[in-house]
């Protein structure tokens, strides 16, 4: 390992634990719901929120549901019923009761300041209000960052339909130009990313099969947006599967979490890249340099989307 | 009870053989198992380049109250995905009850219907069944249409469904 090398690692593990406390962890976090299509007239389905490695296996933690919200097909938000908590997982239940595609999300957002007053460093965490109270007007050194997660499941009962894929216009969100709960085995989806509603380009996209307990392989898929924030995935069999990508963007093959592929001989081709350098330096910045009107952001997209058999 | 079904799906056992008639014989093969659920089965008419054109026939547990066995529609899952999920079942004409394993005889008219719709071209008629706790079945068997000359076509399944034919008299 390079001093290159080193410098780049410990700048995204810096930037990882002070910013991303939920990627930090070695595991991936997922919501899983029992059925992505369902048919009739009382549907319901149960969702499990859990982090681990091996996808979907709850074994390692519970994510939480604090900010979980549920959106109906005409875009209402309403209650999950039935949330329990437990050791490596936390579920909850919804009561399909309209027609058409509903969205499930987990939206965390939250602020991190530190300052200076007068010789005494200070922290601040919360959301944006809240940080913006807390620093005194003579505060120096103010450094201020907003990290936000996503997670989203979609859930269509019925016929699909497109009131709930609307990016809201706040963080990385996913544009679905084909239908999330209308994947299958061998075609392909066109999918993009938006960042605060403006097309993500650059974003590295990583999407994962689960079941990968039982491979020696992991399997994923790797993607970079277009300029116009546009991917696409063609799925190679049916199964659930784990999509996750991250703002800034990042070098291909550069996960938040602990990424396999790290390790083998594509590290050093991240290390030698021409834009490891500044790019590297680039996260510092933007770890130490925003401001309460531009805070530095950071924001993770996770979905997973269940893939048919034709 | 079964005649009521087979009349509300517009195929008539046994009827007379009568000009530009879609014979159809399903086989539902038996299955020796503890627990035998008998399939839902959907078919349906397409393109040559498996667009959908109409549905024929779908059958389902029609007799669960509040009609509780549409929960299962679902998993004829090409058939959910070309036309399933637009319906609202029952459709009078189309949705009928489950049947026992055998060979299954209907007669769609030309006169009324789907085929009475139906514009000049090649087709495949569709079926598709799925088993509650079992498995999943696809066959197509080709027709052109309007009917010229005599067409005799059929195809064989493997697992849940067994000889499917298809008979066109001009």
């Amino acid at each position: 390992m390079n001093n290159h090398t080193r410098f780049r690692l410990v700048a995204t593990l810096a930037g990882a634990l002070a910013l991303l406390p939920l990627a930090a962890h070695a595991a991936r976090n997922w919501l899983l719901p029992s059925s992505t299509n369902v048919a009739g007239n009382n549907a319901w389905v149960t969702v499990d929120a859990a982090g681990s490695d091996d996808l979907f296996h709850f074994d390692h933690n519970a994510v939480a549901l604090d900010g979980l919200r549920v959106y109906a097909p005409d875009g209402t938000a309403v209650e999950a019923k039935n949330q329990t908590t437990s050791k490596f997982r936390n579920t909850f239940d919804v009561q399909l009761d309209k027609p058409g595609t509903w969205r499930i999300t987990i939206l965390n957002d939250s602020v991190n300041a530190n300052f200076r007053v007068g010789s005494e460093s200070k922290r601040a965490r919360g959301t944006m209000e809240s940080v913006r109270k807390e620093i005194p007007a003579d505060a120096t050194e103010v450094s201020v960052s907003r990290n936000d997660t996503r997670m989203d499941v979609f859930v269509t009962s019925g016929k699909p339909t497109d009131t709930v894929l609307k990016p809201t216009g706040s963080g990385l969100e996913l544009v679905a130009y084909t239908h999330p709960t209308d994947l299958v085995a061998g075609e392909k989806a066109s999918f993009g990313f938006v960042f605060d509603g403006k097309p993500a380009a650059g974003i590295a996209v990583t999407v994962i099969r689960g079941g990968n307990r039982y491979r020696d392989q992991l399997g994923e898929i790797k993607v970079v947006t277009g300029k116009d924030g546009r991917f696409s995935v063609t799925w190679p069999e049916a199964g659930m599967y784990w999509l996750n990508a991250n703002y800034p963007a990042r070098e291909a093959g550069e996960e938040a979490g602990p990424a396999p592929g790290g390790r083998g001989p594509g590290a050093g081709q991240n290390a030698g890249g021409p834009g490891g350098g500044p790019n590297a330096g680039g996260g510092r910045r933007q770890q130490e340099g925003g401001t309460l009107d531009a805070p530095a952001r950071r924001s993770s997209y996770t979905a997973t989307l269940e893939v048919m058999t034709p | 009870m079964q005649l009521k079904y087979t009349l509300l799906a517009g195929a008539v056992i046994g009827a007379p053989a009568s000009a530009a008639d879609l014979k159809l014989s399903i086989e539902i093969p038996t299955l020796a198992m503890a627990e035998y659920h008998r399939p839902y089965v959907a078919v349906w008419i397409e393109s040559n380049d498996q667009k959908f054109v109409d549905n024929l026939n779908v059958w389902y547990d029609v007799k669960k109250r509040d009609n509780a066995g549409a929960k299962w529609l679902k998993d004829m899952r090409t058939w959910w995905r070309k036309t399933g999920r637009d319906l609202n079942l029952p459709v009078d004409g189309v949705s009928a009850a489950t049947r026992a394993p055998g060979e299954h005889q209907f007669s769609f008219s030309s006169s009324t219907g789907a085929l009475a719709k139906l514009a000049p071209g090649s087709y495949q008629l569709v079926v598709e069944a799925a088993r509650e706790a079992g498995g999943r079945e696809v066959l197509r068997v080709p027709f052109t249409w309007p009917v010229k000359t005599a067409q005799s076509a059929q195809a064989r399944g493997e697992n849940e469904l067994g000889k499917v034919t298809v008979n066109l008299q001009p």
